[in-house]
């Protein structure tokens, strides 16, 4: 198979009113360019095959290492990027990638994003109340004459005081601004938000803050939330059910309770092992990984966590294992469980 | 900032002594003297005195008989005192001959500058937008070929072709023959059509560098996250760009263009001379190549000014559409 070809075949999925939303197969490959005339050469295979689906009013945490595509799934879900490689995302049992530009754009309020960084993603020439009432406007979500006690109550909502509204963000502190981004995704009035890494970028202090925050507004308007994070106690804090990614793979994924209590995947127990525990009197018994993670440009064939898993047989290195429920809700993709 | 501007303003008056000195340097030891050249005809005449003679009148009439370093203090106590002397090439005093040249190079460059903006920037835009797409290529091509050329080639070539091989537009000059037999609307029209190519030499040699400026920046705005949130906003792509990323672009466009804005008043001395525009560029052209030192050194001391004046005024600007910078 030459490098430049997609494979893209896969099972396709029908809208289940149980889910919010379901995510199918789905790829997102950067295409590689070279040579002086820029021909594609590769892809990177950012997000090769995820599926899962997330119910109405819960939190899905996706963890994984750098690089593993947990931002760029966030990101593909939402339909940032141009398009899709491969695969299905229903939201509301709707096809997002099928919808013509004006369902997209009222699509948009249904489901919203909190970034990682709150310094680089709040433009610096616009007011906050701009910031967070510009699309309230631009979807009509109130009638004009209700604009500015519905933008006040929003930020009241996220502990910013209604003075703020004529400041810029660099006026701001850390924690404060990572409000202003909740209560611009909040003011849309969505269902579904992606949460990604939120607080990574906040000091420890100010991170829990924002997570009772989220959780808080979680309850008040029913929230569905995809919480991607490399922080597994922050996952484990907030999450309902838990993704395990690596390589652009989802290799595990289950209910909170079952992946914390039994993590089967090889993987998913070497992470699990290196979450700090506040105690020195634990000996701590990490499972320690060799090598780095390998490019996800020229990932290994067979199983892609082959060449670092310490149980790996003769099998995986020539066969993709298969997404298998082991218990009831809890997936692993390993060829331990065939 | 008011003390930032001050503590500016005297850094300036510092540079622009040294400045001075060193174009008045300059200016005398040049090889073309026009003292020498006077003599030398005033000699030639039938019953004159020697060359000799007449350039030791000429010389002492002129003030040239001091050294370099006592003739600068000197030009610089009269120029202190608001007396930039007379010019020797045109024969009335400098301010004067100022007066009269600059207003033309001023609607000149304004002009020019003009079509320079509303060109290069929306060029540069859609440019940013359609990265590496053709749109993006040709803009670049073009550019890069306004920047690269010399004003005096690009020049010639659109004589060359619009005045020569088609005989649009006269080769040279501000008015035509029949300039002093037209009504005053045929006069404005008659200006207007023998300023065309030396506008639009002006508008090419220098949009090159202002689109790809704003290509630059336009791009890195692009790409910032803040873009990424107007879009998950659900905001329409042209809200997103001219909206979110062009007001973002504009602060070093703002800068840069602002900064430009006191060089207006120094005209374009290649063009103007290569077109015969009696504007302040050309004027000082013939000033220096026949060694007018009044004139040579008011128009050099007056261009340093502007430069100066333009480098304050960017920083000055930056402040005030930057919100980030205002604050400190």
């Amino acid at each position: 198979m030459s490098k430049t070809t997609i494979e893209n075949d896969y099972t396709p999925i029908t809208p289940d009113p149980r889910y919010i939303l379901q995510v199918n197969a789905l790829k997102k490959y950067f295409p590689i360019k070279g040579g002086i005339v820029s021909k594609t050469v590769g892809y990177v295979k950012a997000v090769d095959g995820v599926t899962f689906n997330l119910e109405r009013g819960t939190t899905m945490g996706l963890v994984g290492e750098s690089g593993c595509g947990k931002t760029t799934t966030g990101r593909t879900i939402l339909r940032l990027y141009g398009d899709k490689t491969g695969g299905q995302v229903l939201f509301e049992g709707k096809e997002v990638y099928d919808l013509t530009p004006r369902e997209m754009h009222d699509m948009r309020t249904k489901m919203q994003i909190i970034f990682q960084d709150p310094f680089s993603s709040l433009s610096p020439r616009m007011p906050v109340g701009e910031i967070i009432g510009e699309a309230v406007r631009e979807h009509k979500i109130v009638p004009k004459e209700k604009y500015n006690d519905y933008i006040d109550q929003v930020m009241d909502n996220c502990g910013l005081q209604p003075y703020h509204k004529d400041r810029y963000p660099h006026e701001f502190s850390g924690g404060q601004r990572q409000r202003i981004c909740i209560a611009r995704a909040l003011a849309l009035n969505p269902d579904f938000i992606v949460c990604d890494e939120p607080v990574s970028a906040l000091d420890v202090s100010i991170q829990a803050q924002i997570i009772n925050l989220l959780r808080d507004l979680q309850e008040k308007y029913k929230l569905t939330y995809l919480f991607i994070s490399h922080d597994l106690s922050v996952v484990e804090h907030i999450s309902d059910t838990v993704g395990v990614m690596y390589l652009g793979n989802l290799v595990e994924y289950g209910k909170k309770e079952d992946i914390f209590r039994n993590p089967l995947h090889p993987y998913t127990k070497a992470l699990f092992s290196a979450i700090p525990v506040p105690d020195p009197t634990v000996k701590m018994n990490r499972i320690v990984l060799e090598g780095s993670i390998p490019s996800p440009a020229n990932p290994p064939a067979g199983c892609k966590f082959h060449t670092r898993c310490a149980q790996c047989k003769e099998i995986c290195k020539q066969k993709v294992p298969e997404q298998r429920e082991i218990e009831p809700g809890h997936y692993v993709v390993c060829h331990l469980y065939d | 900032m008011r003390k930032y501007i001050i503590k500016r303003l005297l850094i300036s008056v510092v540079i622009l002594f040294f400045v001075a000195f060193i174009i008045y340097a300059l200016m005398r030891c040049l090889p073309t003297s026009y003292i020498e050249n006077v003599a030398r005809q005033r000699s030639m005449q039938p019953n004159s005195k020697s060359y000799e003679e007449w350039m030791q009148q000429l010389t002492a009439a002129y003030n040239m008989d001091k050294g370099i370093i006592l003739g600068f203090f000197g030009w610089l106590g009269n120029m202190l005192r608001g007396n930039f002397g007379d010019s020797w090439r045109w024969t009335v005093p400098v301010i004067e001959k100022f007066n009269d040249t600059v207003w033309l190079s001023f609607v000149m460059g304004a002009i020019s500058f003009f079509f320079e903006l509303i060109i290069a920037i929306p060029l540069g835009i859609i440019a940013a937008t359609k990265q590496y797409r053709w749109p993006d290529y040709v803009i670049s091509v073009i550019a890069l070929a306004g920047i690269s050329l010399p004003t005096f080639f690009f020049a010639s070539l659109l004589k060359l072709v619009f005045s020569v091989k088609l005989g649009w537009f006269d080769l040279y000059g501000l008015v035509g023959r029949s300039y002093d037999q037209l009504s005053s609307v045929g006069q404005f029209f008659d200006k207007a059509h023998h300023l065309f190519l030396p506008i639009v030499t002006l508008v090419v040699v220098s949009m090159g560098s202002l689109m790809r400026y704003t290509r630059t920046n336009m791009l890195e705005v692009l790409n910032a996250d803040y873009i990424r949130t107007a879009r998950a906003k659900g905001l329409s792509e042209r809200k997103v760009i001219y909206h979110h990323a062009f007001r973002n672009t504009l602060i070093p466009i703002v800068t840069i263009v602002g900064g430009s804005l006191p060089g207006l008043f120094a005209g374009a001395l290649i063009t103007e001379t290569l077109f015969s525009i009696p504007g302040i560029g050309f004027t000082s052209y013939q000033s220096m190549v026949s060694g007018d030192i009044p004139f040579s050194m008011f128009y050099l001391v007056f261009s340093a000014v502007l430069t100066l004046l333009g480098n304050l005024l960017s920083d000055i600007l930056y402040g005030v559409v930057d919100p980030r910078v205002r604050v400190s």
